[in-house]
């Protein structure tokens, strides 16, 4: 359990600077001036809104409805190249380590309240939701509802997410009283959306992870055949279930070690006490003993 | 085996679309987009 605890630190180090380094333009955060330079060319790997005063790079799910919405859509070759390879390469990894708004939610996790667990079934239809999401609101509506102009709105961004509220709604209503008092009905809205997902964050584990995010379902759908997988020496495996106790996004690690809704997060590794788990990369041999990487 | 041709050819794919979008000058249209304030991820536009 210790080796646990360690390794939950560290995984919260890993989180805690690489949301510091994503969101680095400090001054941003004092002025109300977001970074308007080079780097904002490039997309950040986990959800992170370019409209907070601190973002360094491009919120992937923003950029890749900024190239749907435009008057002359195109497909979205450097975006979804980008995603893609991402998730060929580590898959849902970007998810556990690497996303500021997973971090946020999991500390909010960590307020000592009795926690919820959604019903199994309930749960496993509600995890679908995300692909919908996805679908829907970040690529449908965008290509399809158009103004007299031909333009389009990034429906994600608009409607639902959380993300940019709390990056970049908030902090930046409360420096720019231009943008205070541009705000309504939608601005209620989203708020009530993102107070609304961080209290349910309190109770359930990343419960946008699970249910909405659009990044996380993009990704998932790579985790069965990226480089990066979960491996289970099944001859070592004693199928006590310490690996399916500990896992928080209630994956099974012993039976799918690279489900699409693992995070790959590694807490099962150092929970299991016979070491039968391990990350492993595509095309390395292993030791010989029955493995399992479904 | 299979699993890992289909993981290479993926990354290679996806590799060739970064690339390939990159070269189109599309970074220059996310540049544009995330340099501006986006009223809509503020709740505001």
């Amino acid at each position: 359990m210790a080796d646990l605890k360690t390794h939950r630190r560290k995984r919260k180090a890993v989180q805690g600077l690489w949301a510091l380094l994503t969101n680095a333009h400090l001054s941003g955060f004092v002025t109300g001036q977001i970074y308007s330079g080079p780097l904002k060319r490039f997309c950040v790997p986990g959800m992170n809104c370019y409209a907070c005063p601190g973002a360094l790079g491009a919120c992937p799910i923003g950029a890749l409805q900024a190239m749907i919405t435009g008057r002359k859509p195109r497909f979205a070759f450097y975006v979804l190249g980008w995603l893609a390879l991402l998730g060929v390469l580590v898959g849902r990894f970007i998810c556990g380590w690497l996303c500021p708004f997973g971090l946020v939610q999991e500390l909010l996790y960590m307020i000592p309240t009795p926690k919820l667990t959604v019903p199994k079934a309930l749960d496993k239809r509600l995890r679908y939701l995300k692909y919908g999401f996805l679908l829907v609101f970040v690529l449908l509506l965008p290509t399809i509802l158009r103004d007299e102009f031909g333009l389009s709105v990034p429906y994600f961004c608009k409607w639902i997410c959380p993300v940019g509220m709390l990056e970049g709604g908030v902090p930046l209503a409360l420096l720019d009283r231009g943008i205070r008092g541009a705000a309504h009905a939608l601005y209620a809205w989203k708020l009530a959306i993102l107070i609304f997902v961080l209290l349910l964050s309190v109770f359930i584990h990343r419960p946008f992870c699970k249910y909405v995010c659009p990044l996380g379902a993009f990704y998932a759908l790579f985790q069965k055949i990226s480089v990066l997988r979960m491996e289970v020496d099944t001859d070592a495996c004693i199928q006590c279930g310490a690996c399916a106790r500990i896992c928080r996004m209630q994956v099974d690690p012993a039976k799918t070690p690279n489900s699409a809704e693992c995070i790959r997060c590694g807490a099962c590794i150092h929970a299991c006490p016979r070491n039968a788990l391990k990350f492993r990369a595509a095309g390395k041999g292993t030791s010989g003993a029955e493995r399992r990487t479904t | 085996m299979k699993r890992e041709y289909l993981t290479y050819a993926v990354a290679l794919l996806a590799l060739a679309s970064c690339v390939f979008g990159a070269v189109r000058g599309e970074t220059a249209d996310v540049l544009q987009k995330a340099a501006a304030l986006c009223l809509e991820c503020c709740g505001i536009g």
